[in-house]
């Protein structure tokens, strides 16, 4: 049985930890409705823009832009792989790195597999795994992030895109739902997936009718041409609010989780220091009586 | 007056306006163009330049928008903008040494310079400082 010291020297440790645990919670609350609202500023732009993108893409053929013809020979992929800086938010990057991993020896299977990797926990990953890491951008996910950080890289894709020397472009975030649930996802990015999908997914007006045709200028085909990068862009960017908004809700939960576990620790360990004491006293006790009775006869 | 028309300016990370107003005039790619009430659907790209419009107390404001899209509907104008500023947002210093940065690059056209790079980076200098120029 440990004895009385060592488990009060216990029981202030895992306060202590507690006081940490508590302290780390509350960061993550406040910088999670920061990254919140910046997501709630976004959705105006990125909504509108789908539903003017939708209104023009049904007019123009799928020959438009080079960005939406498929490579006859998928050689060469690069997955964006957006996961957090630093730990202690449950299994939040764990879920991210083993969905990338089962996408890439499943669906990957006898590709040229590279990374761009936004977050320190990915590109350590990907360090370990025998994939080449094509960029890595920390100390973006869970900060400030601006609109550049997505397209820049976007850009660069893009073009590498054009030139034929990636075939395909995919980008693996953690989608927020809710406070309790974030989901990782994996999206196509490159070639961008048919027009007539997001058409279908176009929103059509608050009063329920469809948006009239609209005069363009220069000509939808044109217009389009412009609207498809901001398109991949916007995918990026949404994906890193969204990686962001989750980490610190996943970090918010599990520091819960800890300070709950810390809570109950103390108590346990409480329960022992009273056990431990009050064996102590019956013992001392017991000598006390057994020294009088001695003295007695 | 003639009746309002909503004018929304998006970009991606915040709206920057949101108000009923009596005009606008915005800088589209394939020239300036000026909407009203009633105006017919027109989709447009836009140049890097000066959004100026009438507000609700009949004044006029000036915003620095780096290219993007209009959508004109006959009751709503939407820019959606990589980025827009306010007079009073503008970083004049900032956008001062952008100018004498782009100038000079143009100027000395040294090898490995973007050109294009270079004189779109004027370009939103000058327009910011003109931007700026109304605010006071």
């Amino acid at each position: 049985m440990a004895t009385l010291k060592e488990v009060k020297s216990k029981i202030s440790s895992v306060k202590k930890t507690k006081q940490i645990t508590s302290a780390m919670k509350m960061v993550a609350t406040s910088r999670l409705r920061g990254c919140q609202t910046n997501m709630e500023r976004f959705k105006p732009y990125a909504s509108k823009f789908a539903e003017v993108l939708g209104s023009i893409a049904g007019k123009s053929g799928s020959d438009v832009s080079p960005l939406l013809v498929p490579a006859q020979e998928v050689q060469k992929v690069v997955v964006i792989l957006c996961t957090s800086d630093r730990g202690l938010c449950g299994g939040f990057n764990i879920h991210l790195t083993d969905k990338a991993r089962k996408f890439v020896q499943s669906d990957l299977q006898d590709k040229e597999v590279s990374f761009y990797c936004f977050g320190k926990k990915g590109r350590d990953w990907v360090r370990k795994s025998p994939y080449t890491i094509a960029a890595e951008y920390l100390d973006v996910v869970g900060g400030k992030i601006d609109f550049s950080m997505a397209s820049t890289p976007g850009q660069q894709l893009i073009d590498s895109f054009l030139m034929g020397e990636v075939d395909e472009v995919y980008v693996i975030y953690s989608e927020f739902q809710s406070m309790a649930r974030q989901e990782p996802l994996i999206k196509q990015v490159l070639p961008i997936p048919s027009l007539t999908e997001m058409v279908e997914e176009t929103p059509t007006d608050a009063d329920g009718s469809f948006l009239p045709e609209h005069i363009c200028e220069p000509s939808s085909d044109v217009l389009l041409g412009e609207m498809l990068p901001k398109n991949v862009f916007i995918q990026i960017y949404d994906a890193l609010l969204q990686t962001s908004t989750s980490e610190h809700a996943a970090r918010m939960r599990a520091m819960e989780n800890a300070t709950k576990a810390c809570e109950d620790m103390v108590l346990e360990l409480q329960t022992i220091f009273n056990k431990t004491r009050q064996a102590q006293i019956t013992g001392e006790l017991m000598d006390i009586v057994g020294g009088a009775e001695a003295l007695k006869g | 007056m003639a009746e309002k028309l909503m004018l929304e300016v998006v970009t991606p990370q915040k709206a920057v306006v949101s108000e009923a107003v009596d005009t606008v005039v915005a800088p589209g790619s394939e020239g300036e163009f000026g909407a009203l009430k009633g105006h017919t659907t027109f989709l447009t790209s836009l140049k890097v330049g000066t959004l100026r419009y009438t507000d609700a107390n009949g004044k006029e404001q000036h915003l620095f928008v780096n290219g993007g899209f209009a959508e004109v509907l006959p009751d709503k104008v939407t820019i959606l903008a990589e980025s827009a500023e306010r007079t009073q947002d503008i970083d004049v210093v900032r956008a001062q040494a952008a100018k004498e940065r782009a100038e000079q690059r143009l100027a000395n056209r040294a090898a490995g310079i973007d050109l294009l790079r270079a004189e779109l980076a004027l370009r939103r200098a000058i327009h910011r400082l003109k931007v700026a120029q109304y605010g006071k």
